[in-house]
Order: C-alpha cells, then structure tokens, then sequence
C-alpha cells in the first residue's frame, strides 16, 4: 500500500514537473503576473510530491518489505537499521530516486531563497528546473521504478553489497549529489539568461551562491569518497583515476572554473557570455557524470547493474539538455553585450587563465575518460587509460595553475603591476626554494617530482597568506588597525583565502602520500614481528569475531616505536554470507602527518596469514585540505553581499 | 587595449594551452594505453614482456595456489579455449573466487602473466563487460541464469 502511494506521489510529481516547465514560461513571456506566480507553488508541491515517494521507498526497507523488488535484491532483515536506511540509495532505483529529491530541493529553496529576483527571472529559473525534473522523473517512472513490486514476495532480501555496507554510504551520496545536482541551478539561471538576452552583474551575484554551495558540496563528497575508498578497498591508494572517479571530478574542475569567472562578471561586468557556457557545461559534465555512472558502460562498484534501455534513456536526456542548451547558447550568447575592458596582465586576466587552464585539465580528463569507449564503439580494441595518462596530462596543466593561483590574487583589477606582486612573494619564493632543497638533499637528489610538488604547495600557501597579510596591512599598519581591517573583512575575500590555504595542504598530501608511501608485504606467523620507519608490528594471531550480519577473522597487531606502545590494531576480513562475499576492513593508525595502515589477506592454512603494510606520510593532509576547501567556500557563501535582499537594498539605492 | 586586441590575447593563449595540452595527450597515448586481452588473444598475438597489458577472463577452477613464499598468488586465467599462469604478489579483491570473471593487469614474462594488480567485479550479479567479450569471443560465453 505504502509502495504504490510512494508511485502515485512520483507520477503526481511528474504532472506537477510538467506544468512547471511550461506555465511559468509562457507567464514570463505574455507578463502575465498570474502564471509567473505558478511556478513557486510548483516547486514547492513538486518538492512534497517527490518527499513523499522518498519517505515511502524508506519505509520499506526499514520494514523490510520484500514485495518491493529493490527492497528484496539490496536489503536482509539481518542487516543494522543504518545499512537498511542508507541501502535506500545503495542501489541504482533509490540512488535515481536520491537525485530527483535534491532536485525538487534545489527548485524549492531557489523559490524560496530567490524572494529577491525579478519574477520573470525566477519563474524561467523553475521552469527549467522543471523540465530537467521532467526527463528524471520519466526516466525513473518508466526505466528505473523503484517501487516495482514482485509477488510471491521472497521470505528475505539478498543484502546490500557489503562493500557498500559502510556509515560511508550515509554521507558520501548526498552531499556528492548536492553538488552534482547543484550545478543545475547555474545551469536553469544561465538557459533563463539566455531567454531574456541579459546577463548583468546582479546576475552574476544571484548566481554565484548556488554555484558555491554545488562546488562545496561536491567537493566535500568528492573528498569522502576518495578517503571511503581509502580504508575500505584495502589498497591503500585514495584516487585511482577511474572513470567514476573522473566523472565527479570533471564537473568540480569546471565548476571552479565558474566560480572564478562569475567573480569577473559581478565585479566587472566582463567575461558574460564565456561564464554563462561554463555554467551550461558544468550541469552538462553532471549529466555525463550520471550517464558513465548510471549506465552501466564502465566497471565499477557504482555500476550497480547493466540494462541497456537506462543507458540511451540518459543519453537521450544528455543530448537534449547539452544540445539544447549549446543550440540556445549559439543563438542568443552573441546578443550579450561585453562590458568592462582590462589588460592581460591584471586580476581578470589571471581569472581567465585560471579558467583556460582548469577547462583544458577538464577536457584532458574527459578524454582520457571517453577514449576506451570511442575505441570500443569503433571496435578497435579494448584499451583502458590509467593513471600514468593523466600523470602526463592533468598534472603538468596543474602546475601552472598553481604557481598563478598565489600571484592572481595580488593583481589588481584592469591593469596590475605584475613586478609589484611578484616583489611581494619574496617570502613565497625563499619557502618554495628552502622547501625544494630540503626534499632534493632528503632524497639524495632522486626526489625531483616531489620536490616540485612540496615546493608547489609551499609557494602556494605563503603566497595566500602573504596576500591575506596584506589585505589586514598585517605588521605594517599599527595592530589595531589590522584588527579593524579583519572584522570589516569581506567574508568572500577570507573564503578565499581559507580555500587556497586548503588547495595547498591537499597538494602537500597528494604528493607526500603518493611519492613516499612504504609498501611491505609478508607472510607472518603470531609473535613475529615487522618494522616499518621506526614503527614494530607484533602479529598476535587472527581471533573469529562475528558481526551482526557477518562472520570475521580479526588480526591483531601491537604497535610500538621505540619499545614505548602505541596502539594497537586489528584489521578485519569479513565474510557475508547471503551474498557470500568477503570485504576487507584496514586498520589505520593515523598520527595526523602520517598513517600506519594495515591490512590482513588469507591464510595458507598453516598458521601463516598475509599481511600487506602501507605508510603514507601527510595522507591525512588530503581530506583536511578538501575540507578547508569547502570550509572556504562555506565562508564566502555567509559573505554579506550573497545574503537575501542585500542585493535588491543595493540595486534599489542605485536607481 | 582594444576588445580585439584582448579577445585575440584570450584566444591565442587558450590555443596555446590547448596545443601544449593536445602534445601531452598524444605523447601519453604512446605511453600508457593498457590493451585488454583475453588469453587465446593474448597468446595469438605474441606480446613482448616490455607491453604492459589487461588479461581477463575466469579463474581456472582447482588452479588456485600459492608460492613458497607464503605471498605470492598463483592461478590461471581461461577464457574456455586457452589459460595463461598469472603470478601476483599481495592479496586478492574480495570478490576473487575460483570460476569467477577477473581482470589482472601486468606483463607477460615467458609465459607466465606477472600481475601487478589483479580486479575483481564488485558485486554479485556483476561481470565486468570486457571479461562477458573476451568469454564471447572464444564463444564460452553463457548468460548467467537469473535468479
């Protein structure tokens, strides 16, 4: 009963998402005041429409009804309530089901927190919204029901893949959807600019928050992801360039790209038609993203099962929204007019060549990602592309981006002097210098490339604090003016720094962790012990214990350094057995610079297990850097000028 | 500056990135294509120990072993019509069974296939396509039965 409410709610959704997308348009364009005012309503019933089916396809797995046939293929009654919670989107129909709801919560906070727009610009704004909510919502009906129901009903479900049995599965989904479908509001704003022919500053001030919040989110959801797959796959590896990897990291990249040209259109009026594009193929790499992912083309834990009619279902999707959007682009985009001039050499050009460089890494990943399909497509062999490609490709584009990354900020706008800015990085510079010995003489010469990489992420953060000291006047000016200067501080301006702070220490990680990681593995028998730099590892045997859902050998190590004790550790091998499959759980000893991490693999039947030790140094520097990141994109979105009605109270006094 | 000026400043930088840009994906695609083979193509097809390459296919039922020393793994890759001795040093993904699809990835050194990474499928009801094509084309290919 509850299950065919759960349906009946996603098709009153869908009529709902149909008149949505048409009503308030034809509204806008007659100026008839009473179908604009549609569109708000809509959202906002397309939203409890959608909650509802949400709320329903919950309460079967938590009531494990197996009727339901995704209930029955990813839930068990032995399963804790949190896996039978998170399995909801374990799954390709729930996690369907998860992305049309942030969906219908994106349009309904943009109808609510958008009080402040125009009525005509907001009302296009939710009818695009709309229609994307449209081709999902037939997309789920019709391809992909989650509340299909299977009679007899099994007297219990097959399980969750235990892989994804994990708190991971609770965090790592929604806030990577937040951002994947965030990106859709830039996308609505830039077709509704397109439709009315004008972009302005205020525009770009309207949009810059919902791109904040998309890139955030997907950044903190790229970030849990990478460090999911870090202690649960055993491998001891965080990113592995694999093509779902890449399908969430292409919509970050250019979603960063925008952010920064969205600054140059609010600021200077400049750079409109080349943002609104950006904001067009960032939704359009969301959608790629969700097409590699959900179609089942590549293998991957996420490929949750192949049924071809899903995967041209969402290219058809993706060729309408890319097509029509780009078509729509072409026609109206030379109807903007440009504004602001500036020299190459001033803060907008060091923008636009942020947004070169990070477009181009996007378009080599994107090739990288594509190319064993187009050579599978033209039966031309099975290829895969790996890590050293985008080591060739991605990583030297990087370099530049960095290295200006720390002097854009210093420019000033229109014409800058370049001199001026450079003099004042000395300090970056002597850091960068001393940094690159240290590594080179450390090395024994041989670390080139993590010299490169330390030396990189040095200049970059005493670069952004030596910008971030300049805008207090921090030891120039006396100390009380400096505090003065740091509580009249635009929040954005300290977002700002705080996120390029965060891009350094993860730049440190990534290359510490990846160049100086120690890889050991053995055979060991309890009570022998293995050293690893400065740390002995006592194996004390391997104990049965079992979990509620699962049987598991548990290995336990105690840890020393030095004789003095530190911890001890006791990864796991674990065996499900509905799904008769094996999960591997690591332990890791984390000292906040490096991690001790320690996995345990099968026995020879003998007494002797395999154990396979990892020590990456700075590892934990990656999450904290993603996460300072988003915690400087969180800062710049309580900046007061992106606060609801400031800038209408702003607009209204310069008329 | 003139808007022609700065839009011929900002289009020839941008070609600029995208040559240096189209220069490193050609010279990585020298370099780092991974080829993917089944075993009978893999054998036909003679592939020197410096190519590095994908073998896929089942793992051999009862093929399953280890090496003196205690770690490192032994077993066959078959696609039904020919089997390669894969190697490989460290512990297995959780989902590697005896008579299940895999995907290693390594050299192949007289003979013997030297794996540096070894793939499984993810979940139960999951076959990594290239495993379905490479079992297609030596026609061992069944449809698995459905629950």
């Amino acid at each position: 009963m509850i299950a065919e409410l759960g349906q009946l709610a996603l098709a009153l959704a869908l009529i709902v998402a149909i008149a949505q997308s048409i009503v308030p348009l034809v509204g806008a364009a007659r100026g008839d005041a009473a179908l604009t005012a549609f569109a708000r309503p809509a959202a906002y019933v397309q939203l409890a429409a959608v909650a509802a089916a949400f709320l329903a396809l919950a309460y079967a797995y938590v009531t494990s009804d197996f009727s339901v046939a995704t209930v029955a293929r990813n839930s068990h009654t032995s399963m804790p309530l949190l896996y039978r919670l998170t399995g909801v989107w374990g799954n390709h129909e729930g996690s369907m089901l998860l992305w049309i709801l942030i969906l219908a919560l994106m349009s309904a906070a943009v109808a609510s927190f958008g009080a402040n727009l125009p009525d005509g610009l907001r009302a296009r704004v939710l009818a695009v919204q709309g229609m994307i909510g449209v081709a999902f919502l037939t997309f789920i009906l019709f391809t992909s029901n989650p509340f299909t129901r299977q009679f007899p009903a099994p007297l219990d479900g097959r399980e969750l893949n235990p892989l994804l049995q994990d708190p991971g599965l609770a965090f790592h989904p929604p806030w990577l959807y937040l951002g994947y479908v965030g990106f859709s509001v830039a996308f609505s704003f830039a077709v509704a600019a397109l439709i009315e022919g004008k972009v302005d500053p205020a525009w770009a001030r309207w949009v810059r928050p919902w791109t904040l919040f998309a890139w955030l989110s997907l950044t903190i959801g790229i970030a849990l992801g990478s460090w999911w797959a870090y202690y649960e796959l055993g491998w001891g590896g965080w990113w592995f360039w694999d093509p779902v990897e890449n399908a969430s990291f292409m919509p970050w990249l250019i979603g960063a790209a925008l952010l920064h040209s969205a600054v140059v259109v609010e600021k200077r009026d400049a750079l409109k038609s080349w943002t609104i594009l950006l904001a067009l193929i960032a939704f359009s790499f969301s959608l790629i993203g969700t097409f590699l992912v959900r179609s089942g083309v590549l293998t991957s834990v996420h490929a949750f099962a192949v049924d071809p009619a899903r995967g041209v279902f969402i290219l058809m999707i993706l060729f309408a929204a890319i097509g029509g959007s780009l078509t729509l682009y072409a026609w109206r985009a030379p109807m903007l007019k440009a504004g602001g001039l500036f020299q190459p050499l001033s803060r907008e050009g060091a923008l636009v060549l942020n947004n070169l460089l990070l477009a181009t890494g996007a378009a080599t990943v994107l090739l990288g990602t594509l190319y064993p399909l187009f050579l599978d497509v033209l039966g031309a062999g099975k290829v895969s592309v790996g890590p050293p490609y985008f080591n060739s490709t991605f990583v030297p584009l990087m370099i530049p981006l960095v290295v200006a990354m720390a002097i854009g900020p210093l420019l000033s706008w229109k014409r800058a002097d370049i001199a001026g800015a450079i003099s004042r990085l000395a300090a970056a510079g002597i850091a960068t210098v001393a940094v690159i010995g240290i590594v080179l003489y450390a090395s024994g010469g041989t670390g080139f490339i993590a010299a490169l990489g330390l030396g990189l992420a040095a200049w970059l953060f005493v670069g952004t604090m030596i910008e971030f000291a300049e805008r207090l006047r921090l030891f120039r000016a006396p100390l009380a003016e400096s505090y003065d200067r740091w509580r009249h501080l635009p929040r954005s301006a300290l977002g700002m720094s705080v996120a390029h702070a965060g891009m350094a220490i993860a730049i440190a990680g990534m290359t510490a962790s990846t160049l100086f990681q120690a890889e050991q593995i053995l055979a060991m028998r309890a009570g022998e012990v293995v050293s690893m730099r400065g740390y002995d590892l006592r194996f004390e045997g391997v104990i049965q214990a079992n979990g509620p859902n699962y049987q598991a050998e548990r290995a336990r190590f105690i840890v020393t350094s030095g004789g003095k004790p530190v911890t001890v550790l006791a990864p796991e091998r674990r065996f499900y057995p509905v799904q008769r499959q094996q999960t591997t759980e690591a332990a890791i000893h984390t000292t906040g610079l490096a991690d001790l991490y320690v996995v345990v693999g099968d026995s020879d039947g003998k007494g002797a297990w395999t154990v396979r030790l990892y020590h990456n140094p700075l590892v934990p520097w990656i999450w904290a850097g993603c996460l300072i990141m988003a915690l400087g994109g969180g800062l710049s979105l309580t900046d007061r000028r992106l606060r609801v009605g400031a800038p209408k109270q702003r607009l209204a006094a310069a008329e | 500056m003139t808007r022609k000026r700065r839009r011929l400043v900002a289009v020839s930088v941008g070609m600029a990135l995208l040559a240096a840009a189209a220069g490193l994906v050609l010279n990585a695609f020298r370099d780092s294509l991974v080829f993917f083979y089944g075993p009978s193509e893999a054998l036909a097809k003679e592939i020197g120990p410096d190519r590095r390459f994908r073998l896929g296919g089942l793992v051999e039922p009862g093929s399953l072993g280890k090496a003196g020393d205690g770690v490192t793994i032994t077993f066959k890759v078959t696609d039904g019509a020919a089997a390669i001795p894969v190697r490989f040093a460290g512990i297995l993904p959780d989902l590697f069974r005896e008579g299940q699809g895999i995907i290693a990835e390594g050299r192949l050194l007289q003979g013997t296939f030297e794996a540096r990474n070894v793939l499984a499928k993810h979940d139960e009801t999951y076959m990594p396509p290239e495993v379905v094509d490479a079992l297609k084309k030596s026609g061992q290919w069944q449809p698995e039965k459905k629950p």
